[in-house]
Protein backbone atom coordinates (compact mmCIF):
# COMPACT_ATOMS: atom_id res chain seq x y z
CA UNK A 1 0.00 0.00 0.00
CA UNK A 2 2.81 2.92 1.03
CA UNK A 3 4.85 1.73 -2.04
CA UNK A 4 1.80 2.52 -4.43
CA UNK A 5 1.14 5.51 -2.44
CA UNK A 6 5.06 6.31 -2.43
CA UNK A 7 5.05 5.91 -6.76
CA UNK A 8 1.96 7.38 -6.81
CA UNK A 9 3.53 10.46 -5.29
CA UNK A 10 6.98 10.05 -7.40
CA UNK A 11 4.42 10.47 -10.76
CA UNK A 12 3.47 13.41 -9.60
CA UNK A 13 6.49 14.66 -8.85
CA UNK A 14 7.77 14.19 -12.18
CA UNK A 15 4.98 15.73 -13.62
CA UNK A 16 5.60 18.76 -12.17
CA UNK A 17 9.16 18.66 -12.78
CA UNK A 18 8.27 18.42 -16.71
CA UNK A 19 5.33 21.28 -16.43
CA UNK A 20 7.95 23.63 -14.83
CA UNK A 21 10.48 23.19 -17.78
CA UNK A 22 8.28 23.45 -20.21
CA UNK A 23 7.45 27.07 -18.39
CA UNK A 24 10.57 27.74 -17.20
CA UNK A 25 11.43 27.90 -21.30
CA UNK A 26 8.11 30.04 -22.56
CA UNK A 27 9.86 33.11 -22.59
CA UNK A 28 12.60 31.96 -24.77
CA UNK A 29 10.41 29.62 -26.88
CA UNK A 30 8.31 33.13 -27.98
CA UNK A 31 11.98 34.27 -29.21
CA UNK A 32 12.42 31.03 -31.52
CA UNK A 33 8.90 31.50 -32.97
CA UNK A 34 9.92 33.69 -35.89
CA UNK A 35 12.99 32.35 -35.87
CA UNK A 36 11.83 28.31 -36.91
CA UNK A 37 9.11 30.27 -39.61
CA UNK A 38 11.51 32.18 -41.16
CA UNK A 39 13.71 28.87 -41.68
CA UNK A 40 10.73 26.71 -42.72
CA UNK A 41 9.71 30.35 -45.88
CA UNK A 42 13.44 30.48 -46.68
CA UNK A 43 13.93 26.56 -47.63
CA UNK A 44 12.29 26.24 -50.53
CA UNK A 45 13.92 29.72 -52.42
CA UNK A 46 17.20 28.06 -51.02
CA UNK A 47 17.08 24.96 -52.37
CA UNK A 48 15.88 22.41 -49.90
CA UNK A 49 12.31 20.61 -50.20
CA UNK A 50 9.08 20.98 -47.87
CA UNK A 51 10.02 17.50 -46.65
CA UNK A 52 13.97 18.76 -46.46
CA UNK A 53 13.35 21.42 -43.99
CA UNK A 54 10.86 19.70 -41.90
CA UNK A 55 12.72 16.16 -41.75
CA UNK A 56 15.86 19.02 -40.64
CA UNK A 57 13.93 20.40 -37.93
CA UNK A 58 12.87 16.81 -36.60
CA UNK A 59 16.05 15.27 -37.07
CA UNK A 60 18.53 17.84 -36.56
CA UNK A 61 17.22 20.33 -34.10
CA UNK A 62 19.58 22.93 -34.36
CA UNK A 63 18.46 26.67 -35.34
CA UNK A 64 21.63 28.42 -36.03
CA UNK A 65 23.18 25.97 -37.84
CA UNK A 66 19.95 25.31 -39.56
CA UNK A 67 19.78 28.55 -40.70
CA UNK A 68 23.60 28.73 -42.15
CA UNK A 69 23.26 25.40 -43.65
CA UNK A 70 20.32 27.50 -45.75
CA UNK A 71 22.77 30.52 -46.80
CA UNK A 72 25.19 27.78 -47.87
CA UNK A 73 22.75 25.71 -49.76
CA UNK A 74 22.13 28.89 -51.89
CA UNK A 75 25.25 29.90 -52.25
CA UNK A 76 25.61 26.42 -53.56
CA UNK A 77 28.34 25.00 -51.84
CA UNK A 78 28.89 21.71 -51.85
CA UNK A 79 27.42 19.21 -48.75
CA UNK A 80 31.07 18.22 -47.12
CA UNK A 81 31.36 22.14 -46.34
CA UNK A 82 27.88 22.22 -45.05
CA UNK A 83 28.22 19.47 -42.42
CA UNK A 84 31.75 20.89 -41.31
CA UNK A 85 30.26 23.72 -40.67
CA UNK A 86 27.60 22.55 -39.15
CA UNK A 87 30.04 20.97 -36.64
CA UNK A 88 31.79 24.10 -36.24
CA UNK A 89 28.60 26.57 -35.42
CA UNK A 90 27.57 23.50 -33.08
CA UNK A 91 31.07 23.38 -30.54
CA UNK A 92 29.43 26.07 -28.62
CA UNK A 93 26.92 22.73 -27.43
CA UNK A 94 30.68 21.45 -25.71
CA UNK A 95 30.63 23.76 -23.47
CA UNK A 96 27.21 23.20 -22.16
CA UNK A 97 27.51 20.08 -21.73
CA UNK A 98 30.53 20.23 -19.85
CA UNK A 99 28.46 22.47 -17.47
CA UNK A 100 25.64 19.83 -16.97
CA UNK A 101 28.11 16.90 -16.55
CA UNK A 102 28.08 16.74 -12.75
CA UNK A 103 24.19 16.82 -12.76
CA UNK A 104 24.14 13.99 -15.78
CA UNK A 105 27.04 11.75 -13.83
CA UNK A 106 24.53 9.48 -12.08
CA UNK A 107 21.96 9.04 -14.87
CA UNK A 108 21.97 5.75 -17.44
CA UNK A 109 22.84 6.50 -21.03
CA UNK A 110 19.62 6.05 -22.46
CA UNK A 111 18.65 9.42 -20.07
CA UNK A 112 21.96 11.14 -21.26
CA UNK A 113 21.10 10.30 -24.62
CA UNK A 114 18.01 11.84 -24.92
CA UNK A 115 19.42 14.76 -22.97
CA UNK A 116 21.98 15.44 -25.63
CA UNK A 117 19.53 15.57 -27.90
CA UNK A 118 17.81 18.59 -26.79
CA UNK A 119 20.68 20.47 -25.74
CA UNK A 120 20.08 23.40 -27.42
CA UNK A 121 20.81 27.35 -26.49
CA UNK A 122 17.28 27.61 -24.79
CA UNK A 123 16.98 24.36 -23.01
CA UNK A 124 20.64 25.04 -21.81
CA UNK A 125 19.59 28.48 -20.75
CA UNK A 126 16.22 27.05 -18.83
CA UNK A 127 17.84 24.41 -17.00
CA UNK A 128 21.03 26.41 -15.86
CA UNK A 129 18.64 28.45 -13.72
CA UNK A 130 16.89 24.59 -12.27
CA UNK A 131 19.98 22.75 -11.99
CA UNK A 132 22.64 25.40 -10.20
CA UNK A 133 20.07 27.89 -7.80
CA UNK A 134 17.61 25.13 -7.09
CA UNK A 135 18.36 22.44 -4.43
CA UNK A 136 17.08 18.85 -4.83
CA UNK A 137 17.87 17.50 -8.37
CA UNK A 138 16.67 14.19 -7.96
CA UNK A 139 13.82 14.53 -10.63
CA UNK A 140 15.47 17.27 -12.41
CA UNK A 141 16.17 14.86 -14.99
CA UNK A 142 12.72 15.51 -15.91
CA UNK A 143 12.62 19.37 -15.79
CA UNK A 144 15.08 19.22 -18.56
CA UNK A 145 13.08 16.65 -20.40
CA UNK A 146 9.83 19.14 -20.32
CA UNK A 147 11.93 22.04 -21.61
CA UNK A 148 13.64 20.20 -24.39
CA UNK A 149 10.29 19.12 -25.39
CA UNK A 150 8.57 22.35 -25.40
CA UNK A 151 11.17 23.76 -27.39
CA UNK A 152 11.44 20.91 -30.16
CA UNK A 153 7.55 20.80 -30.74
CA UNK A 154 7.71 24.19 -31.19
CA UNK A 155 10.73 24.50 -33.53
CA UNK A 156 8.75 21.55 -35.90
CA UNK A 157 5.64 23.35 -35.81
CA UNK A 158 6.99 26.75 -36.48
CA UNK A 159 9.10 24.84 -39.38
CA UNK A 160 6.17 23.85 -40.88
CA UNK A 161 3.97 26.94 -40.65
CA UNK A 162 6.88 28.61 -42.57
CA UNK A 163 6.65 25.83 -45.00
CA UNK A 164 3.17 26.37 -45.52
CA UNK A 165 3.60 30.33 -45.60
CA UNK A 166 6.49 30.37 -47.95
CA UNK A 167 4.08 28.14 -50.38
CA UNK A 168 1.37 30.55 -49.98
CA UNK A 169 3.31 33.51 -50.39
CA UNK A 170 6.43 33.02 -52.83
CA UNK A 171 7.19 36.86 -53.00
CA UNK A 172 8.17 36.35 -48.80
CA UNK A 173 11.59 35.73 -49.75
CA UNK A 174 11.88 39.37 -51.55
CA UNK A 175 11.04 41.04 -48.31
CA UNK A 176 14.58 40.35 -47.57
CA UNK A 177 13.33 38.56 -44.27
CA UNK A 178 16.75 36.86 -44.57
CA UNK A 179 17.87 40.01 -42.42
CA UNK A 180 15.92 38.58 -39.83
CA UNK A 181 19.10 36.02 -38.91
CA UNK A 182 21.34 38.38 -39.02
CA UNK A 183 19.95 40.44 -36.56
CA UNK A 184 19.18 37.69 -34.14
CA UNK A 185 22.88 36.82 -34.55
CA UNK A 186 23.67 40.48 -33.97
CA UNK A 187 21.78 40.10 -30.45
CA UNK A 188 23.63 37.25 -29.83
CA UNK A 189 27.41 38.44 -30.24
CA UNK A 190 26.91 41.75 -28.97
CA UNK A 191 26.45 40.44 -25.11
CA UNK A 192 29.95 38.39 -25.56
CA UNK A 193 31.92 41.69 -26.50
CA UNK A 194 32.97 42.18 -22.79
CA UNK A 195 36.81 41.69 -23.07
CA UNK A 196 39.63 42.45 -25.11
CA UNK A 197 40.73 39.19 -26.59
CA UNK A 198 36.57 38.93 -27.55
CA UNK A 199 36.89 41.72 -29.12
CA UNK A 200 40.30 40.78 -31.10
CA UNK A 201 38.87 37.80 -31.90
CA UNK A 202 35.19 39.09 -33.54
CA UNK A 203 37.26 41.87 -35.18
CA UNK A 204 39.68 39.53 -36.96
CA UNK A 205 36.67 37.06 -37.77
CA UNK A 206 34.51 39.96 -39.40
CA UNK A 207 37.88 41.14 -41.51
CA UNK A 208 38.44 37.71 -42.29
CA UNK A 209 35.06 36.90 -43.71
CA UNK A 210 35.41 39.96 -45.60
CA UNK A 211 38.82 39.04 -46.77
CA UNK A 212 37.79 35.59 -48.10
CA UNK A 213 34.84 35.88 -49.73
CA UNK A 214 36.12 34.69 -52.99
CA UNK A 215 37.05 31.46 -51.81
CA UNK A 216 35.47 28.69 -53.13
CA UNK A 217 32.49 26.77 -51.56
CA UNK A 218 32.27 29.72 -48.58
CA UNK A 219 35.59 28.07 -47.07
CA UNK A 220 36.15 31.92 -46.11
CA UNK A 221 33.76 30.93 -42.96
CA UNK A 222 36.19 28.12 -41.89
CA UNK A 223 39.23 30.47 -42.28
CA UNK A 224 37.74 33.43 -40.64
CA UNK A 225 36.79 31.47 -37.61
CA UNK A 226 40.00 29.41 -36.77
CA UNK A 227 41.68 33.37 -37.42
CA UNK A 228 39.30 35.00 -34.94
CA UNK A 229 39.56 32.16 -32.32
CA UNK A 230 43.56 32.15 -32.53
CA UNK A 231 43.84 35.49 -32.24
CA UNK A 232 41.05 35.44 -29.18
CA UNK A 233 43.04 32.57 -27.67
CA UNK A 234 46.87 34.28 -27.39
CA UNK A 235 45.23 37.61 -26.81
CA UNK A 236 43.87 35.76 -23.39
CA UNK A 237 47.08 34.19 -22.54
CA UNK A 238 49.29 37.05 -23.23
CA UNK A 239 47.16 39.51 -20.90
CA UNK A 240 47.09 36.14 -18.29
CA UNK A 241 51.09 35.77 -18.45
CA UNK A 242 51.64 39.79 -18.26
CA UNK A 243 48.81 40.11 -15.50
CA UNK A 244 50.78 36.75 -13.47
CA UNK A 245 53.86 38.89 -13.75
CA UNK A 246 53.05 42.23 -12.64
CA UNK A 247 53.36 41.41 -8.71
CA UNK A 248 57.18 40.44 -9.82
CA UNK A 249 58.05 43.73 -10.39
CA UNK A 250 56.91 45.07 -7.24
CA UNK B 1 21.52 17.89 -53.42
CA UNK B 2 21.40 14.52 -51.71
CA UNK B 3 18.87 15.60 -49.06
CA UNK B 4 19.10 13.10 -47.10
CA UNK B 5 23.20 12.98 -46.98
CA UNK B 6 23.16 16.09 -45.68
CA UNK B 7 20.43 15.73 -43.21
CA UNK B 8 22.00 12.28 -41.69
CA UNK B 9 25.46 14.24 -41.71
CA UNK B 10 24.31 17.24 -39.76
CA UNK B 11 22.52 15.23 -37.45
CA UNK B 12 25.73 13.07 -36.71
CA UNK B 13 28.05 16.08 -36.29
CA UNK B 14 25.55 17.94 -34.00
CA UNK B 15 24.26 15.29 -31.67
CA UNK B 16 27.82 13.87 -31.63
CA UNK B 17 28.94 17.13 -30.72
CA UNK B 18 26.17 17.63 -27.99
CA UNK B 19 26.74 13.74 -26.88
CA UNK B 20 30.70 13.27 -26.68
CA UNK B 21 30.70 15.26 -22.55
CA UNK B 22 27.73 13.30 -21.45
CA UNK B 23 28.99 9.97 -22.76
CA UNK B 24 32.15 10.00 -20.77
CA UNK B 25 30.61 11.96 -18.15
CA UNK B 26 33.41 13.37 -15.92
CA UNK B 27 36.13 10.30 -16.87
CA UNK B 28 37.85 12.80 -19.51
CA UNK B 29 39.24 16.15 -18.66
CA UNK B 30 40.17 18.67 -21.29
CA UNK B 31 43.03 21.30 -21.24
CA UNK B 32 42.30 24.87 -20.11
CA UNK B 33 43.31 26.72 -23.30
CA UNK B 34 40.58 24.50 -25.04
CA UNK B 35 37.83 25.06 -22.86
CA UNK B 36 39.27 28.98 -22.92
CA UNK B 37 39.27 28.48 -26.58
CA UNK B 38 35.60 27.02 -27.60
CA UNK B 39 34.38 30.59 -25.72
CA UNK B 40 35.39 32.43 -28.86
CA UNK B 41 33.27 29.92 -30.76
CA UNK B 42 30.18 31.25 -30.89
CA UNK B 43 30.41 34.96 -31.31
CA UNK B 44 33.78 34.22 -33.91
CA UNK B 45 31.19 32.25 -36.16
CA UNK B 46 28.42 33.97 -36.35
CA UNK B 47 30.18 37.14 -37.15
CA UNK B 48 31.39 35.79 -39.99
CA UNK B 49 28.46 35.00 -41.04
CA UNK B 50 26.88 38.58 -40.45
CA UNK B 51 29.30 40.05 -42.48
CA UNK B 52 28.74 38.91 -45.76
CA UNK B 53 24.99 39.32 -44.76
CA UNK B 54 24.72 42.79 -44.59
CA UNK B 55 28.01 44.20 -46.30
CA UNK B 56 26.95 42.13 -49.68
CA UNK B 57 23.11 41.56 -49.18
CA UNK B 58 22.73 41.25 -52.83
CA UNK B 59 26.03 39.77 -54.16
CA UNK B 60 28.00 43.00 -54.58
CA UNK B 61 29.66 44.74 -51.75
CA UNK B 62 27.47 47.44 -50.82
CA UNK B 63 28.59 50.35 -48.61
CA UNK B 64 26.44 53.38 -48.27
CA UNK B 65 23.96 55.08 -45.99
CA UNK B 66 21.37 53.45 -48.61
CA UNK B 67 22.05 50.14 -47.70
CA UNK B 68 18.86 49.05 -45.32
CA UNK B 69 20.61 45.51 -44.19
CA UNK B 70 23.82 47.82 -43.18
CA UNK B 71 22.12 50.42 -41.73
CA UNK B 72 19.66 48.18 -39.68
CA UNK B 73 22.58 45.92 -39.00
CA UNK B 74 24.42 48.68 -37.11
CA UNK B 75 21.35 50.12 -35.68
CA UNK B 76 20.48 46.58 -33.90
CA UNK B 77 24.00 46.47 -32.46
CA UNK B 78 23.61 49.56 -30.82
CA UNK B 79 19.82 48.24 -29.11
CA UNK B 80 21.83 45.29 -28.22
CA UNK B 81 24.48 47.05 -26.46
CA UNK B 82 21.90 49.32 -24.87
CA UNK B 83 18.98 46.97 -23.86
CA UNK B 84 21.03 43.69 -23.86
CA UNK B 85 17.85 41.54 -24.49
CA UNK B 86 18.20 39.32 -27.39
CA UNK B 87 13.99 39.83 -28.37
CA UNK B 88 14.14 43.66 -28.20
CA UNK B 89 17.18 43.68 -30.36
CA UNK B 90 15.32 41.04 -33.08
CA UNK B 91 12.07 43.61 -32.52
CA UNK B 92 13.69 47.02 -33.06
CA UNK B 93 15.97 45.76 -35.55
CA UNK B 94 13.70 44.20 -38.26
CA UNK B 95 11.13 47.30 -37.49
CA UNK B 96 14.07 49.24 -38.56
CA UNK B 97 14.64 47.29 -41.12
CA UNK B 98 11.07 46.97 -42.71
CA UNK B 99 10.71 50.85 -42.42
CA UNK B 100 13.92 51.64 -44.06
CA UNK B 101 13.49 49.12 -47.03
CA UNK B 102 9.73 49.75 -47.54
CA UNK B 103 9.01 52.82 -45.94
CA UNK B 104 11.45 54.65 -48.37
CA UNK B 105 11.81 51.88 -50.75
CA UNK B 106 15.69 51.95 -50.47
Amino acid sequence: MSSQILSQTVTAIKRREMLDGAKATLPLIVGAIPFGIIFGTLAGPSGLSAWGALAMSVIVFAGSAQFIALGLMAAGAAIPVIIATTFVVNLRHILYAANLVPKVRHLPQRWRLMMAFGLTDETFAAVSNRFLLQENTTHAHWFYLGSWLAMYSNWVLCTGLGIGLGELFPDMTHWGLDFAMSVTFIGMVVPYLKSKPMWGAVIVAAAMAMATLGLPHKLGLMVAAICGISTGLSMHLLLKRNSAQEPSHE
Amino acid sequence: MNEAGLIVGMFLVTFSVRYLLFAVAGKVHFPGWLITGLNFVPPVVLTAIIMPAVLVPRGELWIGVNNPWLLAGLFAALVSFWRKDLLTTIIAGMLFFVVLRFGFSF
